[in-house]
């Protein structure tokens, strides 16, 4: 008999970072300068294979009409990402997901891309487009942006990952389309502005996200790295708390909810391997879901130019 | 038998809790980021009336600044409380804080002397919004900031001098209950006198808010926070809350909407501000 595990290689863990940023609102170059310290910091030793920010990570988040002079071209951001880490850390290669304010020849989206930088260039691998713009309470998104309307899950050179931002993850339909499209790192920048002061340990609203973030992790066996803004906002304290979810539902490591911070955890592959072996969810969903989804009364016809597919 | 378990609307009934150290922490990093970090200014200016409000309000700019950078100021007028100047010392004394009096009597009755038949509600308004004269020009001299204390009991309940205790830039407690207030006070060690009497604008003799309102803060707080998830007043009434209460606190919120507000703007362009030229206050 062979010994365990011989027949699989041992894939390599993703040395991996979060960058939780506070940023100076609208200050988008001392920000990225700011990105660029924490890059030398992470260059100067056990440099990462995958460094992740938080949504809107480089202007702050409630822009309002000012989303309009700051938002970038995807091209153009991910460019200045790959000179500032070039800048810090030469010629390395990594991986950078990061959350910003897009401008696609005049229309405006709330993203975040995904990019290989190697030798100062950068190659955009996805741009994810935020679905659901919060648009109620404190948020007003879609008054100044459009939603996107694709979900993806894209090879990376880590394997499978998707980008789901904020309010994308809350929709527990959305990381489990990405997990079945054979996402297995969930990468999910965010900026949550803190509220309900009668949590036990924490505000509500940190405790709701860990819920959330453990029970995707659980349920479809993947990695979560959740990149949270931090700072106040205009009296609006968004509530950091990065972390890193395994696919057990375990949160290994967490940021302060309040400070600029850098998170820094290894993925295992293996242990994605290892947590669907022991609860094959994933697995009994893929085999079901297609019923579930093909039940006519679930009616979901996409709209077209305002109709549905049977033009009403 | 079996046992049964039923929902109970008696939690509902009680004002809204606290975690008073989650708030506290919160409330802190909200003061160093907004004031040193955003505006670049340390000193934050108080008016310190000896009530709780106020109290809480140095304490946690004391634990966010440092003592030496809270700057309170005691602002009373010929009528104000003995005991409320007393008070405020207490709070002074805990903290170690910067303190200094000055009477608001000459600058009042300076403006009074020509309106001698202002009721008690115009002269309230005339020293409240001396106060704040008082504390923006503190704040000018110093190099600080006015720290507002008002609370959300009495935003909501209009239970203040628009233009006067709501104009400080900051506001810590602005989002709290009073009830949320005094549970804050007793965890940051705020003097047990102070937690414990009678809240009071102290603006006429033997004035209290509750007086004032017809209400104690424990019944408005628990209706507020209902109102605010928006139950109706009947659906509050089917809960167990007096009708009499629940109607005397709609009045109230329903007619102070606009002492929540700037100041109405005559729109006429595509521009008007705040209305199309949105730009977030921190930008």
């Amino acid at each position: 008999m062979e010994p365990p595990h011989s027949l699989l290689e041992t894939p390599p863990r993703v040395r991996t970072a979060i960058v939780q940023t506070k940023p100076l609102k609208g200050r988008y170059s001392e920000n990225l300068r700011a990105a660029g310290d924490a890059f030398a910091q992470l260059g100067s030793a056990d440099a990462p294979d995958l460094v992740v920010f938080p949504e809107a990570a480089f202007t702050g988040y409630f822009l309002e009409g000012a989303v309009y002079d700051l938002a970038l071209p995807a091209r153009r951001f991910a460019n200045d990402l790959a000179a500032t880490w070039s800048a810090a850390c030469g010629g390395a290669p990594v991986d950078i997901c990061c959350g910003f304010y897009e401008n696609d020849e005049g229309t405006y989206y709330n993203s975040a891309i995904y990019a290989h930088v190697v030798d100062g260039t950068a190659q955009i691998v996805h741009v994810h487009r935020k679905l659901f713009l919060a648009t109620y309470g404190v948020f007003d998104e879609e008054r100044f942006l459009v939603r996107g309307r694709g979900l993806r899950a894209f090879e990376t050179r880590f394997g499978r990952m998707s980008m789901l931002i904020c309010e994308d993850v809350w929709h527990a339909i959305v990381p489990t389309i990405a997990a079945i499209k054979g996402a297995r790192i969930l990468l999910v920048p965010s900026a949550s502005p803190g509220r309900g002061i009668e949590g036990e340990e924490e505000l509500e609203s940190i405790e709701r996200w860990r819920e959330i973030l453990s029970l995707i992790a659980a349920e479809h066996g993947v990695y979560v790295v959740y990149a949270g803004l931090a700072g106040f906002e205009g009296g609006k304290g968004m509530t950091g708390s990065s972390c890193v979810v395994d696919p057990r539902g375990k949160v290994v490591v967490r940021a302060s909810a309040t400070q600029a911070q850098i998170v820094r955890a290894d993925l295992d592959p293996r242990s994605i391997d290892l947590a669907r072996a022991e609860l094959p969810l994933l697995g009994d969903l893929e085999t079901v879901l297609p019923d579930l989804l093909a039940d006519e009364e679930l009616s979901l016809r996409r709209l077209e130019n305002g109709h549905d597919a049977a033009g009403r | 038998m079996l046992p049964v378990v039923s929902e109970s609307y008696e939690a509902i009934l009680r004002p809204p809790g606290i975690n008073a150290a989650v708030a506290a922490q919160w409330l802190e990093a909200f003061l160093r980021d907004e004031m040193p970090r955003r505006r670049g200014v340390e000193r934050a200016v108080i008016g310190l009336s000896g009530g709780v409000d106020s109290a809480v309000t140095a304490f946690l700019c004391a634990r966010a600044l440092g003592p030496e950078n809270v700057h309170a100021f005691a602002l009373p007028y010929a009528t104000s409380s003995p005991a409320s100047l007393s008070d405020a010392q207490l709070v002074v004394d805990a903290l170690g804080i910067h303190f200094r009096t000055i009477e608001i009597t000459a600058a009042v009755d300076g403006y009074l002397q020509f309106e001698p038949d202002a009721d008690a509600r115009r002269r309230g308004n005339v020293m409240a919004r001396t106060r704040m004269l008082a504390l923006f020009d503190q704040s000018a001299k110093l190099g600080g900031l006015p720290v507002g204390t008002g609370n959300k009991t009495e935003r909501m309940l209009g239970y203040f001098t628009w233009h006067a205790d709501d104009t400080p830039p900051l506001n810590p407690l602005g989002d709290l209950f009073k009830t949320q207030v005094w549970e804050l006070a007793r965890y940051l060690g705020v003097p047990r006198a102070l937690v414990d009497k009678a809240p009071s604008a102290d603006l006429e003799a033997d004035q209290t808010d509750e007086g004032d309102l017809g209400i104690s803060y424990a019944h408005a707080d628990a209706i507020l926070a209902q109102l605010l998830l928006g139950y109706s007043d009947e659906q509050l009434i089917q809960r167990g809350f007096p009708p009499g209460d629940v109607r005397l606190v709609r009045r109230r919120v329903d007619s102070t909407h606009w002492k929540r507000h700037l100041p109405t703007t005559a729109m006429l362009s595509n521009t008007a501000i705040n209305e199309f030229y949105l730009r977030p206050v921190d930008f």
